[in-house]
């Protein structure tokens, strides 16, 4: 009996042991899953918990629920990762050996990078939308705030989902105005890029929206510190942004294990080397990464971890059969943004190819929108979290390519 | 005969950055860095060099990890670069504009 590990059993964790179910022989192959956490988050939802669109019961369920056939769950942390040995140590002392590792254990926030971020203000008027605990904190906070200068800052631009924290700008922007207080909110939104779109045909069809809801962008703001005394983000070359409320993207980290088994990149960010093609270990060939642990140039979402998960199946068989790994992911990515009043954009781009505008998932018929907003766009993103829960956990086929498919967009824009 | 290549040869796209990171040279860098006023020491160019590099790689850049490349400090970036140190450091070395997903 051989053992397939896989260690997070989040959205990329969850799809693969539901994927490879379908192919391993139970008689040749045992799969496990370990995460320390019992429950299974939808972290789209985050977004929608601040301003109480969604419940925070809306947005969670048992892991076990998504896992199907006879794979193992193991609720437990994950002490060190020894690919040498091939095996990998649990907080409680278990060890588990492995033939094939699949390493799925994400992205978090890291506020502790930040001097002055966790300072008396954290959670008292610095929130985070990253984290369920964060989402339901920031909940209540909004619910009896009266207005002043909401700032919503990126400390970095690597971070998971990077147009969350627009939609956020923009969803605010609609809660407020809801509320009748719109005039006594100032929202700025700081952001260490040269601007909140950043890509040619975005900015050109999309840029106008956060001066069209009187958010004002302060771009090129590297954050060094928080200044909890004057409440002020201070960059690194000195510049300063005051704030009554901030809503801080802090800098994204993959999990603590990967450090301390010696296996993040250089650069000290802990995630894993990984071939942005085949998805395996730069450093271990029995060992497979996906999702946002990687550190690939592609975005931290669940739409790439979805394509990921494609291809990385493919490629698993492939090495198991002792075939070379054909199958290539192209960095594609997919995602709506959330523009306020029942209203989204949605994009859909790969490594080489910037988002375009045209029509999705069908040529001419949609019936969502690329780089438009619409209705159709929103009910798009909304129905996205039932197929989450019901299809793409449990690997069930999209009617969406796993390599970008250029039909239905447009290369020219004429505007 | 020999041909001088200046920043006027070289396809760049409207922002100004190099179209193919291969055609870069070290004399289309000192032009685009003398835009910027900037004269380029040996620490300049040890930071191109380490930008070029990663982008070949294919890793995405950041502030932070040019920070921690071992060859300057994230301050001391923001002085051989002032302004938007990546952005800046990026076009001089010939790679893409830092950029989002969007």
């Amino acid at each position: 009996m051989k053992n397939l590990l896989i260690l997070g059993g989040g959205t990329a964790g969850t799809m693969m042991a539901n994927r490879l179910q379908k192919f391993l022989k139970p008689n040749d192959w045992s799969t496990t899953v370990v995460d320390r956490d019992p429950n299974h988050y939808y972290q789209p939802g985050f977004l929608f918990v601040p301003f109480g669109i969604y419940r925070p019961e809306d947005v969670h369920k048992p892991k076990s629920d998504f896992l199907q056939g006879d794979i193992n769950f193991i609720v437990d942390g994950i002490a060190e990762i020894q690919p040498k040995d091939n095996c990998v140590l649990l907080d409680s002392g278990t060890v588990l050996g492995y033939d094939l590792l699949i390493v799925a254990t994400g992205a978090r926030i890291a506020p502790e990078e930040t001097p002055g971020l966790l300072g008396p203000l954290w959670k008292k008027d610095i929130f985070d939308f990253y984290t369920f605990e964060g989402s339901v904190a920031l909940r209540k906070k909004l619910e009896q705030w009266q207005g002043g200068k909401l700032v919503i800052n990126l400390a970095e631009t690597i971070i998971k989902c990077p147009v969350a924290p627009l939609e956020f700008a923009f969803l605010a922007d609609a809660y407020f105005r809801d509320r009748g207080i719109r005039e006594k909110v100032e929202i700025v939104y700081v952001t260490p890029l040269s601007g909140a779109f950043t890509k040619p045909k975005a900015t050109q069809l999309l840029g106008k929206l956060m001066e069209d809801k009187g958010i004002r962008v302060v771009p090129d703001f590297y954050l060094m510190e928080v200044d909890n005394e004057t409440r002020e983000l201070v960059s690194y070359d000195g510049k300063r942004e005051s704030f009554d409320l901030l809503v801080s993207i802090p800098v994204n980290k993959g999990d603590e294990v990967i450090e301390r088994s010696g296996l993040g990149d250089e650069d000290g960010l802990n995630f894993v080397p990984t071939d942005k093609r085949t998805l395996q270990s730069r450093k271990h060939s029995n060992v497979f990464v996906i999702g946002d642990a990687t550190n690939l140039p592609a975005s931290k979402a669940g739409s790439v971890a979805h394509f990921e998960s494609e291809i990385l199946t493919e490629n698993i068989l492939s090495y198991l059969a002792g075939q070379s790994l054909d199958a290539h992911f192209d960095g594609h990515s997919n995602c709506f943004i959330e523009t306020g009043h029942g209203k989204a954009a949605l994009i859909d781009f790969n490594y080489d190819t910037e988002p375009l505008p045209g029509k999705f998932p069908w040529p001419v018929i949609g019936p969502m929108g690329l780089l438009k907003v619409n209705r159709a766009n929103h009910w798009g993103k909304l129905a996205f979290r039932w197929v989450y829960w019901h299809m793409l956990l449990t690997g069930k086929h999209l009617p969406v390519s796993t390599n970008m498919s250029m039909a239905g967009k447009e290369v020219e824009v004429s505007v | 005969m020999e041909t001088i290549v200046t920043a006027v040869e070289l396809q760049t796209n409207p922002e100004g950055y190099l179209v193919n990171y291969k055609e870069w040279t070290q004399e289309w860098a000192r032009e685009v860095a003398s835009t910027y006023q900037l004269e380029l020491t040996s620490k300049h160019w040890q930071v191109l060099e380490w930008l070029r590099a990663k982008h070949a790689e294919g890793v995405a850049l950041t502030i932070r990890k040019v920070g921690a490349s071992g060859i300057t400090d994230i301050k001391e970036f923001y002085q051989l670069f002032p302004g938007g140190p990546l952005k800046i450091s990026s076009k001089i070395a010939g790679i893409p504009k830092p950029v989002s997903c969007i």
